[in-house]
């Protein structure tokens, strides 16, 4: 009996060890940017499948933490949700995708375009009313994003605003349910992600989206760079790392992932 | 107690490699139990220690990404939408028990049983989209923009009520015939037996179902979520828009780090707390009653 039970315990250590993956032959550790973990945690399975020798090993912690975990050597590849900034050209950077944000309103609500003031004031509650930024009167609802998305740090960021300015009515968790909440309530404006947006309207969803600053938010805009409330989602490495990694980061940009990238409605940077 | 102790001295090697098997599988769910409770107090100590408790119960606001970690209007919400919730749902669950049993004419009690069932077993996220579709439009119409505290709790209460009826159905068919019997030998009228020997002998079952009921509405997540509008603040009318504990973790967790992710673990614990409060003292109200 005792032996069965040793011999149990041994197949789990076993097992186990060959999940661990410093164990592995070799191991492309991956960290940062939570809105880019996700993204590469999908490309990395599917680079696994066609490389199972490797391991791709995705963690988050933010866009400072990937910087800073590539430099010391932590981290073989940094995910950060911007470009790399003048101090960090000890860095190379590869953009894999963009990510846009679009403002979006009932499919009745016949507000032509807003200012960058005038949404300002919407969202920190100084205007209340339609009928004060163009349109048919009626109460306004300002829908924003739960604490910590990266949604919502754009859009603060974008209209230099904090965290405790916005005076919102709902609070909303992820972008379908932003959706849903917009559809289902003529004054409600609120913000998601404009490839979300775009899928949703073409299927019916009667919502719109609202374009800034002149610029169409479409995901068109969002490639070429027009469209300003966008961010490009990067990949960051060592520059004496540049070959080992050169077949994970090609990988990535090809265009076989291209599913996976609008899949989680992010802009494929490259065609 | 001691029926059983006179039963095991007879165990027979079936019986006892059976209740050796029972027992492996009572101590697996128990110590997950446990695992679990380890789990969030583990993860929520960071957050004890940098930020403390007091500033929890004491920050005037959430906004865990600036520092400010008030949890009281969430805690506070939490506790008014499910007692509310109770208050609308016990009684009328209470009542659906009683009518299919004792007034429903007969063609309708199978049906009027599956349509509980169903009920009971309706995903919340189910309840919680039509909610937002039907029911938050509706109250928008008195008090835009809808999403409000009476519309967490008509959700809640549609959720929990069939947990009370099933509840209390079986509490109420424990009664002995005898009662009934005595009560009819008395010449009470079916209304009075009801009121004076069935429903007093039944009290601890609907009681505990009354309880359980609670439970889940403090635990309930998604379908609040949705209608509730989320706003951090105190509840201070039924068309103000409210932030539930369940919520919050939903709401923020995928994307905290840090500090702001042990304060959610925190709620967490609060809540554990509260449900495991609930559900013992459930238990102990049923088991009360079956003593008697």
């Amino acid at each position: 009996m005792s032996e069965r039970w040793f011999s149990v315990v041994l197949l789990l250590v076993v097992v186990t060890g060959m999940e661990n993956p410093a164990l592995a032959a070799d191991r492309i550790a991956v960290t940062g940017s939570s809105t880019v973990a996700p993204l590469v945690a999908e490309i990395g399975k599917a680079f696994e499948a066609q490389n199972p020798e490797i391991r791709v090993d995705v963690q988050s912690g933010g866009s400072t933490r990937g910087i800073i975990d590539v430099r010391s050597g932590l981290a073989d590849i940094g995910m950060i949700s911007r470009s790399l900034s003048e101090d960090e050209n000890d860095l190379i950077g590869f953009e894999l995708a963009r990510d846009g944000v679009g403002l979006i309103l009932h499919l009745q609500n016949e507000v032509p375009a807003l200012s960058r003031r005038q949404i300002v004031d919407i969202f920190t509650g100084k205007v209340t009313d339609w009928k004060d930024v163009g349109g048919r009167p009626g109460r306004i609802t300002v829908v924003n994003k739960a604490e910590g998305r990266s949604t919502l740090e754009l859009f603060l960021a974008y209209f230099d605003l904090g965290v405790r300015d916005i005076a919102a009515h709902v609070v909303i968790g992820d972008n379908q349910q932003g959706i849903k909440t917009v559809a289902a309530n003529p004054g409600a404006i609120g913000y998601v992600s404009i490839g979300t947006a775009e899928f949703e309207s073409g299927a019916g969803t009667p919502i719109r989206l609202l374009g800034l600053e002149g610029v169409e938010a479409a995901v068109e805009n969002v490639k070429d760079g027009t469209y300003p409330l966008a961010r490009p989602l990067t990949l960051v490495i060592r520059p004496a790392e540049k070959e080992r990694l050169r077949g994970f980061i090609e990988f990535a940009r090809s265009p076989e992932m291209h599913d996976i990238i609008l899949g989680q409605f992010f802009v494929p940077s490259h065609p | 107690m001691t029926l059983f102790w006179g039963n095991s001295l007879f165990l027979r090697t079936p019986d006892s490699r059976f209740a050796f098997g029972l027992g492996i599988g009572a101590v697996c769910v128990s110590s997950i139990l446990l695992l679990i409770f380890l789990f969030v107090t583990g993860e929520a100590l960071p957050a004890l220690k940098n930020v403390g408790l007091r500033r929890f119960l004491f920050d005037d606001a959430w906004y865990p990404t600036d520092e400010s970690f008030g949890l009281v209007p969430m805690l506070v919400s939490s506790f008014v939408l499910s007692v509310c919730a109770i208050l609308l749902a016990g009684p009328v669950g209470v009542a659906a028990a009683v009518y299919r049993l004792y007034y429903a004419p007969s063609w309708i009690r199978k049906p009027y049983r599956w349509l509980v069932l169903l009920l009971a077993g309706m995903p919340s996220v189910v309840l919680g989209l039509w909610g937002l579709v039907v029911l938050v439009p509706l109250i928008a119409r008195i008090e835009p923009p809808g999403t409000s505290l009476i519309a967490g709790i008509l959700v809640v209460s549609l959720m929990v009520a069939p947990t009370v009826t099933i509840m209390s159905e079986s509490a109420l068919e424990g009664v002995a015939r005898s009662s009934w019997s005595g009560a009819a030998a008395l010449g009470l009228s079916r209304e009075s037996t009801l009121w004076n020997v069935v429903l007093p002998a039944a009290r601890g079952g609907i009681a505990a179902g009354i309880l359980l009921a609670a439970a889940r509405a403090i635990g309930e997540t998604m379908a609040v979520l949705m209608v509730t509008g989320n706003i951090v603040q105190m509840p201070d009318g039924p068309f103000s828009a409210v932030r539930v504990l369940t919520s919050n973790i939903a709401l923020e967790m995928a994307y905290a780090t840090g500090d702001h992710r042990a304060a959610l673990f925190i709620s967490g614990l609060a809540l554990t707390i509260l449900v495991l409060l609930l559900s013992l003292t459930a238990a102990r109200i049923a088991g009360l009653k079956n003593n008697v």
